[in-house]
């Protein structure tokens, strides 16, 4: 009988805290589980978040396999795009090859908003670091980036409304079609009929930077811009700590959420979904949203800290990477996706140049690894799905799932 | 949208491009055929490529990302084998060139359909039971992979062969000129679409193919042994990519280990605009894509120009998709939404 365990309610899962091993003293796993429930609960992601907080004070006396402070903020906003896409792929199981399209949206809403780009009008609100002369839109960073997540949000509603109702497979292919032409939009934007929009294969740069305004940083030594200020990776680091931080909260509520839970029951059997009352379209067409909502939050705090917006970083490589993260972590776990996004743009940025030097030191012979990374997430991505499937940390009811897929499938089911 | 609306919107969009096509001939005549043609040609190509896609969709209802990148590989093993191995040059003479080439041909094509399988064989087969959308994962993964695979072989530079089709003209239609290399494609494409026409239609192992695509269980429970019929279906995928590679080498003269993507990405689309699973209509879906994109970057009247050419394909793409997923020649099936 398989019913039964497939109609138990799942609940909240992966409790990180939980998972205390058979190798801790008997001693101290009693005292342990005489603590009240919600402190066993956040113990290890609190002990994780003050690590993380205080990364900059220690990183330095770290060996030099750890990223650098500037590093951690690319690490983490790509980790926050792939938490996004976790909620579109794992939550809602609908394939999204064309991510970076939402990447792009953001990057570019950043860049409109807060960029020389725009010399006809002059236009300032609470923007920090740049003189009030200055021509173009100048509007605060922290606005911008709720600006941007709702123009992406949009975006991905205009390009859910009429792709959403498609199959599975023949959505990945149309979303992979909007991933290759937004780009190529971008590109050939500096002359939609004589008016200058994205200012081509140069790009929009500079961009402004976030920042506290000169009143806070005289009251209580804040930088006014994160950019000019002394110690500037660190404040990005912690900005993108904080907005991660959110993202990932609000990924985890909403999967317990009555939309959450709708989203899986799509991902596990549309039909019996929509017989139950689950409106397809409206809850699809909300992961898109959302999805694409910390996509363009992402993106457009990856501009200002780079402080520019380039054609050339929006190709479909960039989806499959973001893809990639979020099946080595397990789709639909968020503290999975978390852990692979972490481990992905570290290899990314630094770990495949690292191992490359280590391994030439090894044969004695050049090798340059990171010129292969591709094929590495290819590999991975092939390797996981084949013996891993659930990924490095499997979300419960998706195992299950796994499991029980193939179950059904198997031709000589004698029980069936 | 009501279906009327639809129809009326589609009736509008085919009247205003044949309006532009015509007026485009109208401004030119001789240079409209001239770029007809080279249309036709690189729509042959992708036809090639086309035609399997279509074959494994047919089957396996798997869109096999890796295969543009088979078709890659094909085409890079063919300019080693022209290179390296016969070491031909432009010089070489015509009766050297004709047993090369079709060595090369045989090379290639055996390579390709070998790696199809294989990855079949490694990457699919464990996964035929799995969610539906895990092989598709696996499949771009997969052509992650192939594409670094090139990369370590044959490097980031484009490699080079030299022509050994000759482009002097073959035959002329007024001042417009048909040269030996085009037509050399487009020899080779009609015949081999034929032909597969007619081992699907009309032999043994294509009822056996028909059978497992309609219902792999039952064409099991009938004696198909279903996993041979697969492999052989992937290995006239690969070698019809081969084909294609060596095809594509001959008419461009040089080809880079990323083509196969950006090509297969094309091709597919011609795919499902004839109606994936359609043998004929990839091969008319693949001719319209040449069509279009030469179209698109050799006139002049009204036309966004090469800039654009892969937004207007792609948009083509999802327009068809989201309005006729049948595409121009398939069959609605009740799955088919």
């Amino acid at each position: 009988m398989k019913l039964p365990t497939r109609m138990r309610g799942s609940g909240p899962d992966a409790h990180p805290g939980e998972d205390t091993g058979g190798w801790v003293p008997a001693g101290v796993r009693e005292s342990w589980q005489q603590l009240p429930e919600p402190v066993r609960r956040l113990a290890l992601p609190l002990a994780l978040v003050a690590l993380a907080f205080f990364y900059p004070k220690y990183a330095e006396s770290l060996p030099g396999a750890f990223p650098g402070v500037g590093t951690l903020v690319i690490m983490i906003v790509y980790t926050m795009m792939a938490v996004g896409l976790n909620i579109v792929v794992g939550y809602a199981g609908l394939l999204d090859l064309g991510y970076v399209a939402f990447y792009a949206a953001g990057a570019y809403t950043a860049a409109w908003f807060a960029s020389l780009q725009f010399e006809q009008v002059s236009f300032h609100f609470g923007s920090v670091g740049i003189s009030q002369e200055a021509v173009g839109i100048h509007i605060s960073v922290w606005l911008i980036l709720l600006i941007a997540g709702a123009f992406t949000a949009i975006a991905g509603i205009l390009i859910g409304l009429p792709t959403l109702r498609l199959r599975g497979d023949y959505l990945a292919i149309v979303t992979l079609g909007f991933g290759e032409i937004i780009p190529q939009f971008v590109r050939n934007g500096d002359n939609i009929f004589g008016f200058d929009l994205t200012h081509g294969t140069f790009g929009i740069s500079p961009i402004d930077s976030p920042g506290f305004g000169t009143t806070l940083e005289d009251a209580i030594g804040v930088p006014a811009s994160f950019q000019q200020s002394f110690d500037r990776a660190q404040w990005f680091y912690w900005a993108a700590l904080a907005l991660l931080l959110v993202t990932v909260f609000c990924s985890v509520r909403l999967r317990d959420s009555r939309l959450g839970r709708a989203w899986i029951a799509i991902r596990e059997d549309e039909t019996a979904a929509a017989a139950m009352g689950i409106p397809l379209m409206r809850t699809k067409t909300w992961a898109y949203a959302i999805g694409a909502f910390f996509g363009g939050i992402a993106g457009a705090y990856y501009a200002t800290f780079k402080s520019g917006a380039f054609p050339s970083d929006f190709f479909f490589n960039f989806s499959v990477f973001l893809l990639c993260m979020v099946i080595l972590g397990g789709m639909g776990s968020v503290w999975g996706v978390v852990l692979g996004g972490l481990v992905l743009s570290y290899l990314d940025q630094e770990g495949l140049a690292k191992l490359g030097n280590s391994v030439s030191e090894v044969i004695g012979r050049q090798i340059d690894v990171p010129k292969y990374n591709f094929g590495v997430y290819g590999l991975i991505i092939v390797l996981m799905m084949l013996f891993r499937p659930t990924g490095l940390i499997p979300e419960r009811r998706r195992k299950k799932e796994l499991a029980e897929g193939v179950h059904d499938e198997s031709l000589y089911d004698a029980s069936a | 949208m009501p279906a009327s609306v639809i129809g009326a919107l589609g009736s509008a969009f085919v009247l205003l491009l044949l309006i532009w096509v015509i007026g485009n001939f109208s401004q030119d005549p001789s240079e409209f055929l001239n770029v007809f043609l080279i249309g036709l040609t690189n729509g042959a190509v992708y036809g090639l490529i086309a035609l399997g896609y279509t074959l494994v969709y047919g089957i396996l209802q798997l869109i096999n990302f890796a295969h543009g990148d088979v078709f890659a590989l094909g085409g890079l093993v063919a300019s080693t084998m022209i290179l390296s191995v016969f070491d031909l040059t432009t010089t070489s003479g015509a009766g050297i060139v004709i047993v090369a080439v079709a060595a090369t041909l045989a090379v290639a094509m055996l390579f390709s359909s070998m790696l199809n399988t294989a990855i079949e064989l490694v990457a699919y087969r464990r996964l035929r039971n799995a969610p539906r959308l895990a092989p598709l994962i696996t499949a771009v993964g997969m052509s992650f992979i192939l594409q670094n695979v090139g990369l370590i072989g044959w490097g980031v530079n484009f490699t080079s062969v030299p022509r050994l089709i000759p482009n002097s003209v073959a035959f002329s239609l007024g001042s417009v000129d048909f040269q030996w290399n085009k037509l050399a494609v487009l020899l080779l494409t009609f015949p081999v679409l034929l032909g597969l026409t007619y081992l699907v239609r009309a032999t043994r192992q294509g009822k056996a193919m028909r059978a497992t695509s309609q219902d792999p269980e039952a064409a099991a429970m009938m004696g198909v042994n279903v996993n041979r019929t697969i492999s052989f279906t992937f290995m006239l995928a690969g070698g019809l990519a081969g084909a294609a590679g060596v095809l594509y080498l001959l008419n461009f003269t040089t080809i880079r280990y990323d083509q196969g993507f950006q090509l297969g990405l094309i091709a597919f689309t011609a795919a499902v605009l004839g109606g994936i699973g359609n043998l004929t209509g990839a091969l008319v879906g693949a001719l319209t894509i040449g069509l279009i994109e030469a179209f698109n970057e050799g006139l002049t009247w009204y036309t966004p120009g090469s800039d654009w050419t892969r937004s207007i394909v792609f948009s083509l793409l999802i327009a068809i998709l989201v309005f006729r997923p049948e595409g121009l020649l398939g069959e609605r099936t009740p799955e088919g939404q």
